[in-house]
């Protein structure tokens, strides 16, 4: 056996439900997993091929053949498109005379797309060996294959400084900029690191939990679920190994401002972890980060390390004897479905990142089958200020039902695209005039499992009574073609990322936007717009977030942008033919070469 | 010592264990809640979704939702029908399902549930997939054009050892179920053979047999399924 892959296999002890973190290393040492790789893991690990391969094949940038010396991903989501990225993807194809999915020059360069890497106010953008690279363009792209060609490191290849905070450190070595344009109760950096664990060892788990409950925070991860409550669940149940998890997937197109917190708040991140650890019970904590935010691994275990030697990771931390806490990192492979919880939980064990069914949750049987709680980034940053300024100062901002703040990613058409801090309660007029937009035809709210909403809504608020949202704020302008450039888009992006379990979520995406593409092609009908209605009910009733809200691009925005189908259909015809014969007969033509006479 | 509960389903009292799973309570009480991918005894998973029913005005899966006291479920109303019979048409164009054709006609679970909720054709379009049949195992033939990915095969079958014979392979739309090339040389006969019963569907088959029970003898030939629950009321 290759002495590479015995060596992976024991580093992780041939433990099965560190799968996923072997195969993160043999692609990163290997460039890709061969069948022999395959066969030498099943072998050690006493599983089957299929069993390996079915992880294996589940995540996007896990690959079977080489994808060169150097492997580019280009982001194809909808702001990438809207800033240039077709351009872009076509210079690099133009350069290197291949297309998206080949290998060129003697497995130099790989050319790849990938769904939204994070980079939304900064599109577009690339991972190039896992390093971004933003604000693409051809010209760029013609120095960057340049660059390759003559060997040089990604880092090499920069040709601007490092973006800014802490992109700059030795670490990091990034050109992505923060793009942090509104600084908040949360981004205002007025608390020393360590200051609200020194002030949880003082008191009880139960007082940590009532103080955060009497905040009344909600999960800003996109579900809203009080925060307090999931950690008296957890720390309710009977099995005392408990698990914290810090869920860092970020996945839905739109959103970065998990990668800005994780970038320069990560102190504050992993103390909400220790003190969400404290709280609960949990002796251990993970962070799970999407494999897109690799270039800040070595970072980020920096900062443990360092948390480690202050004492406020390890043993006995901040002085409390028998207070044991510690966190790792597990990475995803590219799984948007993964930023589920229960996938989440099932990817952290090695397997295939397939949502689990509830009942049970989590709090009762998450990781490893124990209590496990999983809180967004953002939750668990602000977590640390309620416990350093009190509950008593944070139920003051917002409103009454939406207490706080709230980080919101914001890009697309306007002039000051980033992270913007707000109090729950901000209107979608405010926020428009905030960033610089004008003339906006539309805005995604919360990402692409969210509502496309136009201007007759935009006196609406952002709070979980009105328009609740993990924070994705995506404006289209006038310009925009809604349906083909944006419902498309993410229709495909939910066909990509569906884990394919439920058989609604597996299909129904996939038939309706066949429907929506006739009727942009210019062959649908009246009934089409009404089938898709009815028919985009149907995953409703999938299994997780994602299915249930695959269709909402279609929905939401026929609710709310009737006219652009009605414009695009034949209101007379109650039946258009998709037969095309000529097509229908061109394989068989092309076989015994015959030129079809039609 | 009795646990017994007393739940609703469509204003029907009935009476079982509690956290038993819905639809093995149903079941019990002689009320058919149709499945497809789940095995009675197997730790449940929702994937085809077709068990789904209301309980307290949301959807949930009757085959791994436990029961609780009192639980009021909707089961054959209209809107849960529909959603069923839409279930059954996106299976049907998700694949090629050429039935007069298969060797599993007859004792098809999808093919009776078509029937049973009187299915003419799927409102959707077919995709007419190209999926391809693996005949390559010394006993057995998956045929992926009828898979309908329920998992049964994978939940079910394993070697000696515990090994997974059938595996998941990539996701979404593009989701297929492969087989172990090593350990499908060893598989029994046995073992071929229980993997085509478990399947729902004609999907696995054993090698050089077929017909043994001639159609208009099969076990949905001349009653709908679910008959046999629905006669223990
Ligand atoms: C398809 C899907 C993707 C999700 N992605 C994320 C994610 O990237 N980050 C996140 O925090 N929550 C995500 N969630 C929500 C999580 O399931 C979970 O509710 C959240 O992490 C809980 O943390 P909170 O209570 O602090 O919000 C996702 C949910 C679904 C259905
Ligand atoms: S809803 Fe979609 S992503 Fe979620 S479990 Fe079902 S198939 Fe997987
Ligand atoms: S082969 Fe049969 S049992 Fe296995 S997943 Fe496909 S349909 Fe289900």
């Amino acid at each position: 056996m290759n002495s590479t892959v015995q060596q992976i296999i024991n580093t992780y002890k041939k433990d099965r439900f560190r799968l996923m973190d072997m195969l993160i290393d043999f692609q990163e040492e290997l460039g890709f997993i061969s069948k022999e790789t395959v066969k030498d893991l099943a072998d050690q690990l006493d599983i089957s091929t299929v069993d390996v391969e079915q992880t294996l094949s589940f995540y996007h940038f896990f690959t079977t053949e080489p994808t060169g010396k150097y492997t580019v991903y280009l982001n194809d989501s909808v702001v990438a498109k809207m800033m240039g990225q077709e351009e872009v993807a076509k210079a690099f194809e133009e350069e290197l005379g291949c297309n998206f999915g080949q290998v060129c020059e003697d497995n130099l360069i790989g050319l790849f797309a990938t769904s939204d890497i994070g980079m939304n106010d900064q599109e577009p953008a690339a991972l190039i060996n896992n390093v971004p690279f933003t604000k693409l363009t051809p010209f760029r792209v013609r120095e960057l294959v340049a660059d390759m060609r003559a060997g040089k490191t990604v880092y090499e290849m920069y040709t601007e400084g490092y973006g800014g905070g802490n992109n700059k450190s030795v670490l990091v070595r990034s050109m992505v900029a923060n793009h942090i344009r509104r600084i908040g109760p949360v981004l205002l950096n007025d608390c020393s690191p360590g200051d609200a664990i020194k002030k949880i060892v003082q008191i009880t788990p139960e007082a940590v939990i009532e103080e955060v409950k009497a905040s009344k925070i909600r999960g800003r991860g996109g579900a809203g679920f009080p925060t307090g409550l999931k950690w008296e669940f957890c720390r309710a149940a009977v099995e005392k190994e408990r698990y914290i998890f810090c869920n860092a997937d970020e996945g839905e197109p739109g959103t970065f401002k998990d990668r800005v917190l994780l970038t320069e708040c990560p102190e504050m991140i992993f103390e909400g972890m220790v003190i969400g650890g404290y709280a609960i019970g949990a002796k251990k904590g993970i962070l799970y980060l999407r494999y897109e935010y690799k270039y800040l691994g070595k970072f980020l275990n920096d900062v443990l390390f360092r948390m480690r030697g202050n004492n406020l990771l390890g043993e006995n931390i901040a002085g409390l004897e028998g207070f044991n806490f510690d966190i790792r990192i597990q990475f995803g492979a590219g799984a948007y479905v993964c930023g589920e919880e229960s996938a989440l939980i099932e990817s952290t064990e090695g397997k295939r990142g397939e949502p689990r069914d509830r009942p049970p949750f989590p709090v009762e049987r998450g990781y490893l089958d124990k209590p496990t709680v999983i809180n967004n980034v953002e939750t668990l940053a602000t977590v640390v200020k309620i416990i350093n300024k009190g509950s008593e100062w944070y139920s003051a901002l917002g409103t009454n039902d939406s207490t706080g703040s709230k980080l919101l990613s914001i890009s697309g058409d306007c002039r000051f695209p980033g992270v913007y801090e707000v109090e729950w309660g901000f209107s979608i007029d405010d926020m428009l005039g905030m960033v610089g937009a004008t003339e906006v035809q539309a805005v995604q709210v919360g990402g692409p499992s969210g509502a496309l909403i136009g201007p007759d809504e935009f006196s609406r608020t952002i709070s979980y009574a009105d328009l609740a949202t993990g924070g994705a704020m995506i404006i289209f302008g006038e310009q925009r073609d809604l349906l083909k450039d944006v419902v498309l888009n993410f229709m495909d992006f939910f066909i990509e990322e569906s884990c394919g379990s439920c058989s609604t979520c597996r299909n129904f995406p996939v038939i309706l936007r066949r429907t929506l593409k006739r009727i942009i092609d210019g062959k649908g009908i009246r009934k089409d717009i009404d089938d898709m209605e009815e028919w985009g009910q149907i995953p409703r009733v999938s299994r997780c977030g994602l299915g249930q809200t695959c269709t909402n691009p279609i929905l939401t925005s026929i609710k709310n942008f009737r006219h652009l189908y009605e414009d695009l259909v034949d209101k007379d015809e109650d039946y258009v033919s998709e037969f095309d014969l000529s097509t229908a007969v061109q394989e068989s033509c092309d076989f015994v070469g015959r030129i079809p006479n039609i | 010592m009795s646990n017994k509960i007393k739940f609703k389903i469509d204003g029907v009292t009935c009476e079982a264990e509690k956290g038993q799973y819905i639809v093995d309570a149903a079941w019990e009480n002689g009320i058919y809640i149709p499945t497809l991918c789940n095995i009675p005894g197997i730790k449940p998973q929702g994937s085809c979704r077709i068990c789904t029913v209301n309980i307290n005005g949301r959807p949930m899966t009757a085959c791994t939702t436990p029961l609780l006291d009192g639980m009021e479920i909707e089961n054959d109303i209209p809107e849960i029908r529909e959603i069923r019979k839409a279930i059954i048409e996106s299976l049907f164009v998700e694949g090629n399902h050429f039935c007069p054709a298969c060797e599993k006609s007859g004792n098809c679970m999808l093919q009776a549930l078509a029937y049973r909720f009187q299915m003419m054709a799927p409102r959707f379009p077919y995709s007419f997939p190209v999926k391809g049949v693996d005949a390559s195992h010394p006993k057995i033939i998956k045929d992926q054009n009828r898979c309908i990915l329920c998992k049964r095969c994978i939940k079910s079958i394993k070697d000696e050892d515990g090994k997974s014979i059938f595996a998941f392979y990539g996701r979404g739309h593009k989701l297929r179920v492969h087989v172990d090339p090593e350990l499908a040389d060893k598989l029994t006969d046995e073992l071929a053979q229980k993997a085509m019963d478990v399947c729902p569907v004609g999907s696995i088959l054993v090698k050089e047999k077929g017909f043994d029970v001639p159609i208009g003898k099969r076990a949905y030939d001349n009653v709908p399924i679910g008959s046999d629950i629905e006669g223990n009321k």
